[in-house]
């Protein structure tokens, strides 16, 4: 996280009317450049309607603060996360030594991803398979643009005094120790956060990890979404905070079957800083 | 002298029952598989000191927790006294450690204030299972004979702290005017016992802590209260991996790095020291467990605490994580006599599928909160994900979405039926307000 002001590559300016073009790796190396960042989408990022607009408002921010990034684009490929908890080492393996060969090929040497299931395979579990790349969570990275002052903080923008309660991601918060991160970039909203009962490492899964996003649950009581949506929305709050593409689809669809998505909206720490700052 | 004599026959007896069970469950650990490297001691002496002396864990639970860090800390100062007795019941002294002056005083201080403890503590246990009949002590891995382990041991232990302080009561009304070490809850009793019965009342007690001492080394083993012996080194042996990191299977690295180097993948094999390929993938049975895995299981105290904070367990799913530490111990206590003796053995069960259902397997969110509220360090969610490696890679028996969505993976990279082509339609558009 030490990158200084660079002066905007012309492939990375903006139009007068604001437009502007998201680099991939693959064009920068046809110039004989190369991204200071790369920007892993992730599956959810690239194809999930809802989750699509959280993945252009980070990259709104990336603009706006004039990181040298880029994403890969078409040759990006799932890290096999769902596939491996769901107990397929195969296509896991498959997957990684794939994505670790484009990475290592184009000597991206620092990631960002707003996934924190992409972020905890890459730090955690592709090293060992030839894969070591500094890793930044979208939430810690952030952070990090807030502190360093590269991301100005709006006075009394949009969620000024609104109640915004924090969903902790399990492979962010218990996973990696990653709490305090996304709460920051929250304040800096100067909205009044709320804690749910169960926060932090006492937090409830939304219900979808460990490969649960793609199969039906097993028979129970009740859905572990509505619990956890019921338990956020005790706090009644503007907004359910997320920072994980699986918990955002869990918590919207909790809080549509409390019929409160008048009342609660569901966004993600990018989706608010980016309202906020109207970036 | 006689004391001197019988007190070692069953120092013996009781060593030589216990060599015996340690033997018993050396043969099972050889049934185990290999795990990871236990390395970065400091950081595990660390570990040590807060999670198993600090008890940092159980004190997640502030109320509860305070009265199992009191036990505890009261067996660590009681146990200094317990060595004491073994040492005076051979040598035939009385009170040997009593030259030590302050020192002792202290110790004696505090085992006799932590005897008291233990005792209040005990009777605020059995309470929350018998009488408040705390949720998290009920679930259909706990059975009669589960409840009845925890009922035996807070009763022997309440035995054990009631003899020590009338032992404790009896030395201060028999030796009246030479006490070595200091008795501040027995020293109010001292109006209960009368001079001539003074020496009965010592030696009693001392016999029943002493051989109830012996009993409880043996029956723990075999209990739930195995944890007194077996949570600090479970503690030390944490893997110290981030929570959701999950191990790389080695085997299948070796294959797919075949698979994807066209060098490799026609040459052919080095030499003829390479190990011979596993003969399963994941966990089937007990002889695929980790030594970690039946550290864990033979640990675990069943508190629930894992069991209560589990989604899928909350939301009435079949999946409690405390059951599959259960049914792996005693899927080895089945087993494992058998297996030792004839590595063929089998009894037509297995611990997936006769033991650990798959509804249970496929429950799990790999959320951790079990992990994270064990407090003794237990993993329970390895286990889980092993046993599902098995269920996909040898059994091919994964819901279908979820093999649904490995085809997806494999033909498009992604798990959802999206054109890979289509990756970059979301930065169609893209404006900064300006």
């Amino acid at each position: 996280m030490e990158e200084t002001e660079q002066p905007q590559q012309d492939s990375q300016q903006q139009s007068n009317n604001g437009a502007f073009h998201v680099p991939t790796v693959a064009e920068l190396k046809a110039k004989g450049e190369e991204p200071e960042l790369l920007f892993w989408v992730g599956c959810a990022g690239a194809f999930d309607d809802r989750y699509q607009k959280v993945t252009r408002d980070f990259v709104k921010i990336l603009q706006k603060v004039g990181i040298r990034y880029a994403v890969l684009g078409t040759e990006e490929s799932c890290t096999g996360d769902p596939a491996k908890r769901a107990g397929n080492e195969f296509v896991y393996q498959m997957q990684a030594m794939g994505n670790i060969e484009v990475l290592n090929g184009y000597n991206i040497k620092k990631i960002v991803t707003a996934c924190p299931h992409c972020f905890n395979i890459f730090k955690n579990e592709y090293p060992e398979l030839g894969g070591s790349y500094e890793v930044y969570h979208h939430s810690t990275f952030l952070q990090q643009l807030i502190n360093d002052g590269r991301l100005k903080v709006a006075d009394g923008g949009e969620f000024k005094g609104k109640t915004i309660t924090f969903h902790d991601s399990c492979y962010l918060g218990r996973g990696n120790g990653i709490y305090e991160a996304p709460r920051k970039v929250l304040e800096s909203l100067d909205a009044n956060l709320v804690e749910m009962k169960r926060n932090r490492s006492k937090g409830l899964c939304c219900g979808a990890g460990g490969a649960q996003m793609f199969k039906d649950a097993e028979k129970g009581d009740r859905e572990v979404n509505i619990e956890r949506s019921e338990e956020a929305l005790e706090t009644n709050p503007s907004v359910i905070a997320t920072a994980c593409p699986f918990c955002m689809t869990m918590m919207t669809d909790g809080v549509k079957d409390k019929n409160k998505e008048g009342e609660t909206k569901v966004m993600d720490l990018a989706e608010l800083i980016v309202k906020s700052n109207n970036i | 002298m006689s004391k001197q004599l019988i007190f070692g026959l069953f120092l013996l007896l009781s060593l030589g029952l216990f060599t015996y069970t340690v033997f018993r469950l050396v043969s099972f650990f050889r049934l185990t598989k290999k795990g990871f490297k236990v390395d970065r001691i400091s950081e595990r002496i660390t570990t040590t000191l807060l999670v198993a002396f600090g008890q940092t864990k159980i004190l997640r639970r502030p109320a509860i927790g305070l009265m199992h860090a009191l036990v505890y800390w009261g067996f660590m100062v009681i146990t200094i006294g317990s060595l004491e007795m073994m040492i005076d019941g051979l040598a035939g002294t009385e009170r040997i450690f009593g030259s030590w002056g302050i020192l002792y005083d202290f110790i004696t201080a505090s085992g006799d204030v932590f005897a008291a403890i233990i005792i209040l503590s005990c009777f605020a246990f059995l309470v929350r299972r018998h009488v408040m009949k705390v949720k998290r002590f009920s679930g259909v891995e706990m059975t009669t004979k589960s409840s009845m382990d925890a009922t035996a041991a807070l009763t022997m232990i309440l035995i054990l702290m009631f003899s020590l302080i009338g032992m404790n009561t009896g030395y201060l009304v028999h030796h009246s005017n030479e006490i070595y070490g200091s008795y501040p809850i027995s020293s109010l009793l001292t109006g209960l016992v009368s001079v001539e019965s003074a020496h009965m009342v010592q030696e009693t007690n001392w016999w029943i802590h002493i051989c109830l001492i012996f009993i409880f080394l043996n029956i723990l083993p075999y209990s739930k209260h195995f944890h007194i012996i077996m949570s600090i080194p479970n503690v030390f042996l944490t893997d110290l991996k981030p929570m959701t990191q999950m191990n790389n299977m080695a085997s299948v690295t070796k294959e797919v790095k075949i698979m994807m180097d066209p060098n490799t993948a026609f040459a052919p094999p080095a030499g003829g020291e390479e190990s011979p390929p596993p003969e399963r993938f994941g966990v089937k049975d007990i002889e695929d467990i980790t030594w970690k895995n039946y550290t864990d299981s033979l640990t675990c105290t069943e508190c629930g605490r894992c069991t209560s904070v589990c989604p899928a367990n909350i939301t009435g799913k079949l999946l409690s994580p405390r059951k599959i530490m259960i049914d792996t111990r005693k899927r080895m206590n089945d087993r494992g006599p058998g297996l030792s003796k004839d590595s063929n053995f089998s009894d037509g069960k297995s611990l997936v599928g006769d033991y650990i259902t798959t509804e249970e397997l496929w429950a799990c969110t790999t959320c951790n909160a079990c992990v994270q509220e064990c407090p003794v360090n237990i993993d329970q969610v390895s286990l889980i994900m092993d046993m599902r490696r098995n269920l996909v890679m040898e059994e091919s028996n994964a819901p279908k979405e979820l093999a649904q969505m490995f085809t997806n993976i494999e033909n498009n990279g992604s798990p959802w039926q999206f054109s890979p082509e289509d990756r970059m339609k979301w930065a169609e558009g893209l404006t900064l307000n300006t």
